[in-house]
């Protein structure tokens, strides 16, 4: 049953990509929380120079695609010590210099066949079994994780250094986050690709904040959102052979509307 | 009774090559009150910082209690709106249990908010929902960093009222950075006067005699502490007119400095109400 179910590519699709939702529900609330928007970018940018690096190191894609993540994020700190210039500069500096290196590093790599449309956009097609497991033990690890660090995330979210006094380990954590959003980007790339993924991040995260009176449901409500937009992406998809990754965005951003004109005004 | 909370031995920090704490030594004991008053950029935060453990110092040493318990009462709480939140929330997750956080809600007077979001409270309501959330820990030293910041002046009064309660309540020591100089001078045992270095400390009403003290506040503000000794010759009624000799009241103004601070507009012709 569902072996046949997984020989369907469009139940694939819609599977990985609730798989997806589940995690970008929970960490797009500390993308919108701790205004990461720009962050989120950069490093989802700098994946497809991850995607270079794992041919050249002769590791999975995602491998490559959270090594890149993480290193880009050191770089951040790095670059960020030196006060010179404003983070958002900085950002902008990054994402679209490791978006640059990555396009050029694939055209010096012509036995590697990729499709760019895919990976900047999304791929429904190219998703496999292999994905699958790909984003749910991506998911499950991000899961549990913050379901071991929720408090300490929420309280160092809240205020860093009241957090600190606390005893809250606050530069872990904040490690511990970096290393989550690597993942995901590595796994959400194959649904809405390397452009897309923030806003697959953000805008349920978003939707949710006008309904939500607490930090689990803000957090229940985006996984909602998510699925919703997720599967009316796929949808649209299938039936107007439009790309992915730009319909289910479409479909959040729809969402997002909605209850902004019906939700009436921010309950809490 | 007077064992030694906190310690701090010639206590530096620089930060961007620029000295911002300078050689700073003092001892906090339990059931003290110390306020350490001083102009801006003199390095009053950074130095509790440095006490709290969210910013190293340079050189020199801070020795706290072993097991000692610290509740942090920050300048403002400004949460991003973005995170709904409610006063109950924001208190549970200081680990505490449910019974305990009503109680501190309670004893700083903002239980009636527990349903309330974060985001909707005033200034002052904001400041006892974070004095409620050190209370909470049950701490063994309590550091305020400017606790009455946007708060009316009655309110200002009340709360340092309240900070004095605490400290007999819970038999603890406390540190706090304040502004409000004639509030300061009647709520607390000991001040210290920063200006990079320690220029000064002492009881309150040995310090606004103090020329460190003076050179760092101006005359203006010494006088208009109401302690300043050699202007006070005479004596002023509300509305500024001269009532009398001081020379008699001199000697009693210098001891009945704390109440003479509480009683603010006395003795202070040049005072900003």
């Amino acid at each position: 049953m569902i072996d046949s179910i997984l020989d369907d590519f469009f139940w694939r699709a819609l599977i990985g990509g609730l798989g997806v939702a589940l995690v970008a529900g929970p960490l797009g609330c500390f993308v919108v929380w701790r205004r990461l928007a720009y962050f989120g970018d950069t490093l989802a940018h700098s994946a497809l120079l991850g995607i270079a690096l794992s041919f050249v190191i002769q590791v999975p894609i995602n491998v490559g695609v959270i090594i890149t993540c993480l290193g880009l994020a050191l770089a951040l700190v790095l670059f960020s010590r030196n006060k010179t210039l404003a983070t958002d500069t900085l950002l902008g500096i990054l994402a679209h210099s490791a978006l640059a290196i990555g396009l050029v590093t694939l055209s010096f790599m012509p036995s590697v066949r990729m499709d760019l449309t895919g990976l900047l956009f999304g791929d429904l097609l190219a998703m496999s079994r292999g994905d699958l497991w790909w984003i749910y033990g991506g998911a499950a690890t991000i899961l549990c994780l913050l379901a071991l660090l929720w408090r300490g995330l929420l309280m160092s979210t809240i205020h860093e250094e009241l957090a600190r006094v606390e005893g809250v380990p606050v530069e872990r954590l904040r490690l511990a986050l970096i290393l989550m959003f690597a993942i995901v980007i590595a796994v959400a790339m194959k649904i809405v690709g390397v452009l897309l993924i923030t806003a697959l991040l953000i805008i349920p995260a978003a939707t949710a904040r006008r309904l939500a009176r607490t930090p689990e449901q803000m957090v229940a409500m985006a996984m909602l959102f998510g699925f919703i937009a997720v599967t009316g992406g796929l949808a649209l998809s299938w039936e107007l052979d439009t790309p992915a990754g730009p319909s289910v965005v479409v479909t959040a951003f729809s969402c997002f509307l909605l209850i902004s004109a019906v939700g009436g005004k921010q309950r809490a | 009774m007077n064992e030694v909370l906190a310690e701090l031995s010639k206590v530096s920090v620089t930060l961007n090559d620029r000295l911002i704490v300078d050689q700073v030594s003092l001892s906090i004991k339990r059931g003290d009150i110390i306020t350490i008053i001083g102009p801006n950029g003199a390095g009053k935060t950074t130095l509790i910082k440095t006490i709290l453990g969210i910013q190293k110092a340079t050189s020199g040493s801070i020795s706290l209690q072993s097991g000692l318990v610290i509740g942090y009462v920050p300048q403002t709480l400004n949460l991003e709106t973005t995170l709904p939140l409610s006063v109950e929330r924001f208190m549970a997750l200081s680990g505490c249990d449910r019974k305990g956080c009503q109680q501190a809600l309670a004893r700083t007077g903002v239980a009636h908010l527990s349903a309330a979001s974060v985001h909707h409270l005033s200034g002052g309501e904001k400041q006892r929902l974070l004095l409620a959330r050190a209370l909470a820990r049950q701490p063994g030293l309590l550091v305020l960093d400017e606790p009455a910041q946007g708060v009316d002046i009655n309110g200002q009064a009340a709360l340092y009222d309240l900070v004095r309660q605490l400290r007999d309540e819970l038999n603890c020591g406390v540190i706090m950075i304040s502004h409000d100089l004639h509030l300061v001078m009647a709520a607390t045992d000991k001040v210290i006067c920063l200006n990079q270095h320690v220029c000064c400390s002492g009881f309150p009403e040995d310090i606004s005699h103090d020329p460190a003290f003076i050179e760092t506040f101006g005359t203006a503000v010494a006088e208009s502490l109401a302690v300043y000794h050699h202007h006070h010759n005479h004596r002023h009624d509300l509305h500024g007119n001269v009532i009398g000799d001081g020379s008699a009241i001199d000697g009693a103004l210098k001891k009945g400095a704390l109440d003479d601070a509480k009683a603010a507009p006395t003795c202070s012709g040049h005072h900003h109400d």
